[in-house]
């Protein structure tokens, strides 16, 4: 069979395992839609958060960006696992016992201000849309890939069958079908990795197979010392050093770390479980669950980098596999014989170089170019639209929940009731998901820059805040508000006018201390801290039943 | 709850938390970005012990960090006595072996 009737069968049969779960796990109620009753199991739960957090980002670009950043490549890795450290000591437990539906509704209580629950209103909606549209972009290249429909039909399919679970079960059907696609992402993930990772090491174990000896075959010696030796040779540095500043990766990795434990769409997936010890429990699951992953794809990197190297370096073109043309015919691939002698010069001189390649494509066409079976491939495509489709979701139900529950019940229309309001989640829901559509089909160019700023948002705005609120009892609504607002403004002006209004300006010496727009975040976060402790100081101090609230969620178990 | 045992309840809450947050820092940061070069010198197989903590060692680390907490935690709500009242109605409700039974349940439901 072919890829493409394969594609078919697995999106076909994934696609319908989540409608059934959404028939099956429809809400009665707001507790149901916004938490799914707050009775999901650790282990459900963190199986869930892997899939609401491993993006199109993680699935489809993370191990091609590492294959193309070397060891630098490590600031995804460390930076979207080590804020689960974060987020399981410093915030999950905490916001659990406080046991509200949603980010903002905990930053309205704690600062007691309608303006702070407004603020955080706006950063949850943009951060979630910025996010959403990330998603629907990397739908869209595997609907248009795998399946030759064009994009538009593709997002229809993909809004369709998210809209299905998300409005029907809110969070209860979202939970349980993150789970079914946690377990399609995993192992559509595993298998091209572990068939890699046994034909050029011969150990089955993609974790250890990178750091092992390649086969014969492949000319032998340690994989990663054949990988340097290659990169080298061609111009584009040593693989397994960095290339760049020691305080710009840094940065980054802080800030993915802050922005992680800031993101409001896992954030509100702990509010799900029973008790204080299954927030903590499960956001270990989740790790592992996560770990699984991030382990493996800086071992995909190095498979495919390695693979890719070897197959078209000098090659001819005309003996290039199909898999070449096919990508050549998304653009994703492009060779320009400059010195016309027929061959394929891929080099780090960009005057000599003949060959672009997409990051994207390294894990798409990966079974491809390893000459993995036909289902293989197509079990990528099932994996990429899981991965896309399961985070979209967790965001869709943040902007809902923010709108139905923060601002329309708790700020504009007190009196409304909880049929009303589900109903609200519902309408609001089907909004997010025609907008999110909107821009999967007319994307805009700027995805990948927007993704960095939505960490550097969430590690500005909302970490500090929640933290501070939790750890700092005396901390008051004008220090969380003045600094909210300073973090939040100062990261946006950063990013905005690095990536949108002076692009050329956007190099190491311009920078402030050498940070990159990506890493900016991390400045965010400590300004953020600043103002909000300067503010504090001089402002009176938070009413004495708020900090009850404080000393109330310190304390897991006891209901007062 | 008296108000001085939750006082020292928090403070060694506050402990843990700075440990292993230091742990954290440690493996990330020290190991996998700043002293990555240096470490880079030393080998385990086909690994740079410096690429290796980057991509690969500080992510188990920061699974074992985790579950490492979670042990340390229960260890201390234990002793604070406040791992069984976790769904019960009234606090103090431990007092009465037939509450606590039912708020157990409650947990697995």
């Amino acid at each position: 069979m072919s890829v493409q009737i394969w594609t078919y069968l697995f999106i076909f049969l994934s696609f319908g395992l989540y409608a059934l779960i959404a028939l099956w796990s429809r809400a009665g109620s707001t507790h149901d839609f916004y938490v799914a009753g707050g009775g999901i199991s650790p282990l459900t739960n963190g199986m869930a958060t892997a899939a609401d957090w491993m993006s199109a980002a993680s699935f489809i670009s993370m191990a091609g960006l590492i294959s193309f950043l070397g060891r630098d490549g490590a600031y995804f890795l460390m930076g979207w696992t080590g804020g689960y450290v974060l987020l399981a000591l410093l915030l999950a437990p905490y916001l659990r016992k406080f046991g509200k539906f949603t980010v903002p509704a905990f930053i309205g209580d704690r600062y007691y201000s309608q303006s702070a629950r407004l603020t955080a209103v706006f950063c949850a909606i943009v951060i979630s849309f910025v996010y959403v549209c990330g998603q629907m972009q990397g739908a869209g290249i595997v609907f248009s890939r795998f399946l030759e429909v064009d994009i538009t039909t593709g997002v229809i399919i993909g809004m369709t069958i998210v809209f299905f679970y998300a409005v029907l079960g809110g969070m209860k059907g979202i939970t349980y079908t993150q789970v079914a696609q946690y377990c399609v992402l995993i192992f559509a993930y595993m298998v091209p990795a572990i068939f890699l990772s046994m034909m050029m090491t011969g150990n089955p174990i993609p974790q250890l197979g990178f750091g092992s000896e390649l086969q014969p075959e492949y000319g032998g010696g340690y994989l990663l010392d054949r990988l340097d030796g290659l990169s080298e040779e061609l111009g584009f540095g040593t693989y397994t050093t960095g290339q760049k500043s020691t305080q710009d990766v840094f940065f980054i990795t802080a800030a993915l770390m802050f922005g992680t434990a800031g993101l409001p769409h896992v954030i509100i997936r702990f509010f799900t479980v029973p008790s204080v010890r299954d927030a903590r429990l499960s956001a270990g699951y989740a790790l592992v669950f996560i770990a699984i992953l991030y382990t493996t794809a800086p071992a995909l990197a190095a498979f495919s980098k390695t693979n890719l190297l070897d197959t078209v370096n000098n090659a001819e073109y005309s003996t290039m596999p199909s898999w070449f043309s096919t990508w050549e015919r998304t653009g994703l691939i492009t060779f320009d014989d400059k010195n016309g002698d027929g061959r394929i010069q891929y080099v780090g001189d960009a005057q000599i170089n003949e060959l672009s390649v997409n990051r994207d494509i390294m894990v798409l066409a990966n079974p491809e170019i390893a000459q993995l079976p036909n289902w293989v491939a197509a079990l990528v495509a099932a994996g990429a639209l899981a991965a896309a489709l399961s985070t979209a979701s967790g965001l869709l139900l943040v902007i809902s929940t923010s709108i139905s529950h923060d601002l329309i019940k708790r700020i504009l229309r007190p009196q409304t009731t909880e049929k009303e309001e589900l109903n609200y989640a519902r309408i609001a829901i089907f909004f997010a998901v025609l907008i999110a559509g909107y821009f999967g089909i007319n994307p805009p160019g700027f995805v990948a820059e927007v993704v960095a700023f939505a960490f550097g948002l969430a590690a500005a705005s909302f970490f500090p805040a929640i933290v501070l609120g939790i750890f700092y009892s005396r901390m008051n609504r004008q220090g969380a508000v003045a600094g909210m607002v300073a973090g939040f403004t100062f990261t946006a002006a950063y990013i905005i006018y690095f990536k949108f209004v002076d692009p050329s300006m956007s190099t190491a010496e311009h920078w402030w201390f050498g940070i990159s727009p990506e890493g900016i975040g991390t400045l965010g976060t400590m300004l953020n801290l600043v103002v909000a402790l300067t503010v504090c100081r001089f402002t009176a101090e938070p009413p004495i039943e708020v900090q009850e609230i404080v000393r109330h969620i310190r304390l897991p178990g006891e209901h007062v | 709850m008296s108000h001085r045992n939750a006082r020292s309840y928090w403070k060694a809450n506050l402990r843990i938390v700075f440990a292993l947050l230091s742990i954290w820092f440690f493996i990330s940061f020290v190991c996998g970005i700043l002293l990555a070069d240096f470490l880079d010198n030393f080998r385990i197989g086909g690994f740079k012990l410096g690429f290796w903590m980057a991509q690969q060692g500080s992510i188990y680390g920061f699974v074992i960090l985790i579950f490492v907490y979670i042990r340390l935690m229960d260890r201390l709500d234990h002793q604070y006595k406040l791992d069984q009242i976790e769904t019960a109605e009234k606090p103090f409700a431990t007092s009465n072996p037939s509450a606590a039974k039912d708020s157990e349940a409650g947990d697995k439901a």
